[in-house]
């Protein structure tokens, strides 16, 4: 142990232990910027600076190890003084229009600003002299560098936790700043749009898109018929924005909130989350069939999930030699849209030109996934609007709903209805533990041999995980998986992935299935989810997750009502043509810049 | 105060037998050369003028067994150019002070960082580390030396920034703690001199540090190779002890109307004329990597000012807020207060922006502007604001 004294207070640390963690023992703030949870030291804010005893210059907490015997100060006036200046050099090279900023009240530099740098401002305004463009060519984000700060939270996300580095430092000096390969518009180079980004910019230099007006004007519309699904992490996350503490399931009172907002019809994703259970069960247990059986050489194994648009885009730019690997099957999102103005539409009998289909989601892919030209299999684009949970939370706060206070209300019927596999959809290794929920006993015709149903191997924070299960006492159409052993894996984090794929490519990966989220801790860590997002608060809304489906009464998919009523009614059965036409779809290969 | 005068030395240049050279230190034990290193005072010759001794003691005991040693050939200080000479004339000397220190540390690998202006200069260092590679192969001690270029950023001369570069990555300074002697290139021990340092360290070795310590001062041994530039009659490189008076400088390089001098480059201190006599150059005055420029009256030092910030606003990494954005306000301001946008009074503000600057910025780029800005604006305030 070291030991050391902060505002004349003795702490014992262990080693390695910065002296903004130490101080934070203590209950002491130091204020920060550019550190995050989720990241790398960078310590070039120079907010948290501290003063050290006998030492020339000041020092940032976030990047100076404890030693033995150091005598820290948070408070005295050189600290104080030169963080004045710096939070004022900050803005100085911020666009401080607040007011009509998205970040307004959720910006970690407005909020130090209001603490350290109140009053007249000495500085020159830089921001005026240079040339900035905002960059609004991605349809899930916006890039605008006057507001950027260059704390490079940014980039540590897009290399550290996503292995993509879109955006990297470029230029030096007065020149430096946040760029793309060659500056090339963002909707050109190899971002997956999923959002880490957006979720970590302490301030509004990166933004989601926003719908929230075109949802208005849908809803407000008395020709249009507003259909609204959520996703199954959002209901474990809206609350944060909404004064809960992380972790708070808000289920019942999302789906009030979201009928007084005044959509028509309130659904869920994870109806279709079910759906995806039984097309993608289906269509491993036949790519297997396939390859041990009729010995089809074409048959691409490993297959990987392709719920994540973030990460399949991921392959596409970086892994195309396996896109055949990708599972055909379309998103929950996107099969629910074409669901939506197809099968919905036809029940209720509403013209589909007059549907207009919003999704509550966790994430910022989603937005690019409602735009790719493959979304169109109803005859009208699958999704219209994809709204994420903090623009959710914004569209509550404006309709002056008191969240806190309404009543829980129930999903509205047709595609309504959900189970607990579906739920876990929104943790990583969910989509594995219910596809193993409902493919074992397909091919058994007995439930997975864990207690409770509950696949705990999957489940976790590990970045990648491993299982095996052996396959004994199968239903006579599936007697040639008698004794097999299905190996899985799962990755979280697009760094995770690229070590599956990484191994795929070597020829050494000797899995059947894998499951890949583009996000930390899978959609409940998804780039659209509230700020902050961290692994404390992912750990939160994972278990508040887990906690919704032991709740449910219905926890396997093929167990779904509403599941096996599309079927019967209109799909006829999972990978029919009625479903590859539909709820399948296929991939691009995409550059690699 | 000790003043020795003016003397001018024959060290770094003298030709000596290399290989003789080598084969007495190589007979020394890793501890006798440090503590030759110890007993000479010499300090690093870049600028910061750390102990070049301690630097390599630390590097000595660390217990991991690969270590580097880099040799600092940058030279980006604007107002220096003595490193350049070094190793047109003597890179024997460089190669073996390396090679030197290598012994001393315990590194069998060491890294030339070339400052990328200077690649003219790679055909006729790759003879001379050819036959040098070969000597020392002769006598049998296991090291060898690459050379690697810089693309002329300035920060890549600051050690970490430097490491960075070596490593293919962008060149910006690292936090510290770690130090280089813990974690350096590659995360090895690594001892980074300049290359006069390592020069200076052989010849230590060849004639013993009695001999050293006879020139300078004590908080600054020996001699050093000065850059004279500016208005001078005779500009070039001349070798000095240590610890003569700015006055005395400027009685044997000015040219009689001398009104200031740059001392160390954008990054050192502007002494005036009126300081001359009570400034020593030193370590216990002003420190110098080498730059010596000199101002005569025809000059506006708003201008060496302007010209210095705009230096500073370019080559910044941008990393850090205080640097980064301090250098774009010290430039701004003075230039607000040049045209009379801002009232003079502004310069205080700017004084106590550089204060923080000193104390706050990231690496000793960011820490150093305020040097220059403040000796200039402290000294020529009229000429800033009219």
């Amino acid at each position: 142990m070291i030991n050391l004294f902060i505002n004349d207070q003795k702490v014992s640390v262990i080693e390695g232990t910065t002296v903004l963690a130490a101080a934070k023992k203590l209950k002491i703030n130091i204020p920060t910027l550019c550190n995050h949870d989720d990241l790398c030291v960078a310590g070039n804010c120079r907010v948290c600076l501290v003063e050290q005893k006998g030492a020339r210059t000041l020092m940032a907490s976030c990047a100076t190890p404890a030693s033995e015997g150091m005598e820290i100060h948070t408070n005295t006036l050189k600290v104080r003084n030169a963080r004045k200046h710096i939070v004022e050099l900050l803005l100085s090279e911020h666009r401080s229009d607040c007011t009509k900023c998205y970040k307004n009240q959720n910006c970690e530099l407005q909020s130090l600003a209001n603490d350290y740098a109140f009053g007249d401002h000495v500085f020159l305004d830089l921001v005026e002299d240079k040339k900035y463009n905002i960059d609004r060519s991605s349809p899930s984000f916006i890039k605008d560098d006057s507001k950027c700060i260059r704390c490079q939270r940014c980039v540590r996300t897009c290399s550290e936790l996503q292995y993509i580095s879109a955006i990297s430092v470029a230029n030096k000096g007065a020149h430096q700043k946040i760029s793309s390969f060659h500056d090339r518009p963002m909707s050109q180079v190899v971002c997956t749009n999923c959002g880490q980004c957006v979720n970590r910019c302490p301030t509004g230099a990166l933004v989601e898109k926003t719908y929230i007006d075109q949802v208005w004007d849908a809803i407000y519309d008395p020709d249009k018929h507003v259909v609204v699904q959520t996703a199954p992490a959002v209901r474990v996350a809206l609350g944060e924005d909404l004064g809960y503490d992380p972790g708070e399931r808000v289920t019942g009172k999302m789906v009030n909130a979201l009928r007084q907002l005044g959509f028509n019809s309130v659904l869920d994703t994870d109806f279709s989350a079910d759906l995806t259970i039984m097309e993608e069960g289906t269509e491993l247990l036949v790519r297997l069939k396939k390859a041990l059986v009729d010995g089809d050489k074409n048959i691409s194994l490993p297959m990987f999930t392709s719920c994540s648009p973030g990460w399949i885009k991921f392959v596409e730019h970086k892994y195309p030699e396996f896109l055949p690997n990708l599972s055909t099957c379309k998103s929950p999102q996107q099969m629910f849209g074409a669901l939506a103005k197809t099968y919905y539409a036809k029940k209720r009998k509403i013209d589909p030109s007059k549907i207009v289909s919003v999704s509550i989601m966790p994430c910022t892919a989603k937005k690019f996934e409602a735009d790719r030209p493959e979304m169109r299999s109803s005859g009208y684009k699958d999704v219209d609007y994809v709204l994420t949970t903090r623009e959710l939370a914004v569209m509550i706060k404006q309709a002056g709903i008191d969240f806190r206070n309404i009543e829980e209300a129930n999903y509205d019927s047709i595609m309504g209805d959900s189970t607990g596999a579906a739920v876990i959809f929104g943790a990583t290794g969910g989509v594995m533990e219910a596809a193993l929920r409902t493919a074992y006993e397909i091919v058994t015709g007995r439930e997975v041999p864990f207690g409770n149903l509950n696949i705990t191997p999957v489940r976790g924070m590990d970045g990648v995980k491993e299982a095996t299960i052996k396959i004994e006492g199968c239903v006579d159409a599936w007697k040639f998986l008698e004794g097999a052993e299905l190996k899985v894996a799962i990755a979280h984090g697009l760094v995770n992935a690229n070590k599956i794929m990484k191994m795929t490519r070597e020829g050494k990966a000797p899995y059947h299935f894998v499951e890949i989220m583009a996000c930390p801790g899978g959609c409940i860590g998804g780039g659209g989810q509230p700020i902050p997002t961290n692994l404390e608060i992912r750990k939160k809304r994972m278990k508040a997750i887990y906690l919704e489906d032991e709740h449910k009464v219905l926890r396997k998919s093929h167990e779904n009502p509403d599941v096996i009523a599309i079927y019967k009614e209109f799909l006829d059965q999972p990978n029919s043509h009625k479903s590859h036409e539909l709820l399948h779809t296929h991939y691009v290969e995409r550059d690699n810049y | 105060m000790e003043n020795k005068g003016l003397t001018k030395v024959d060290l770094i240049f003298e030709k000596i037998d290399s290989k003789k050279v080598m084969v007495k230190a190589f007979a020394m034990s890793s501890a006798e050369i440090i503590q030759s290193m110890l007993d000479s005072g010499l300090k690093g010759r870049g600028g910061a003028g750390f102990p070049t001794g301690l630097k390599w003691k630390y590097t000595a005991a660390e217990k991991n067994p690969d270590k580097y040693i880099v040799c600092n050939a940058d030279e980006g200080e604007p107002g220096t150019f003595k490193d350049r000479e070094i190793l047109d004339r003597v890179s024997n000397k460089v190669h073996g002070g390396m090679a030197i220190a290598g012994k001393a540390i315990g590194a069998k690998k060491g890294f030339v960082y070339l400052r990328g202006e200077y690649r003219y200069l790679l055909p006729k260092l790759m003879i001379e580390l050819d036959s040098f590679h070969k000597m020392i192969h002769e006598i049998g001690f296991d090291f060898s030396i690459e050379y690697r270029m810089g693309s002329g950023a300035y920060i890549c001369g600051e050690e970490s920034a430097l490491f960075e570069s070596i490593e293919g990555k962008r060149g910006e300074p690292r936090n510290k703690p770690p130090y280089p002697t813990t974690s350096g290139v590659f995360e090895k021990p690594t001892s980074i001199n300049n290359v006069e340092t390592l020069v200076t360290a052989m010849m230590i070795i060849h004639h013993g540090a009695q001999n050293f310590i006879q020139y300078g001062t004590k908080d600054s041994r020996g001699s050093k190779v000065f850059s004279v530039s500016g208005d001078t009659p005779t500009p070039g490189i001349f070798e000095l002890a240590l610890g003569m008076t700015v006055q005395q400088f400027v009685n044997e390089f000015g040219d009689g109307d001398t009104k200031a001098v740059q001392v160390g480059g954008a990054s050192g201190f502007c002494v005036p004329r009126k300081k001359f006599a009570e400034t020593i150059i030193g370590f216990e005055g002003v420190p110098t990597g080498g730059s010596m420029k000199l101002f005569n009256s025809s000059r506006s030092m708003y201008n060496v000012l302007h010209n210095y910030l705009d230096f500073f606003t370019e080559e910044s990494c941008g990393q850090c807020t205080p640097c980064r954005v301090g250098c774009q306000q010290l430039l701004k301001g003075v230039e607000k207060v040049k045209k009379g946008e801002a009232k003079s009074t502004y310069l205080t503000e700017l004084v106590k922006l550089a204060d923080t600057m000193k104390i706050a910025a990231k690496c000793g780029l960011g820490q150093s502007v305020g040097n220059a800005f403040k000796s200039i604006v402290g000294n020529f305030k009229e000429e800033i604001i009219y």
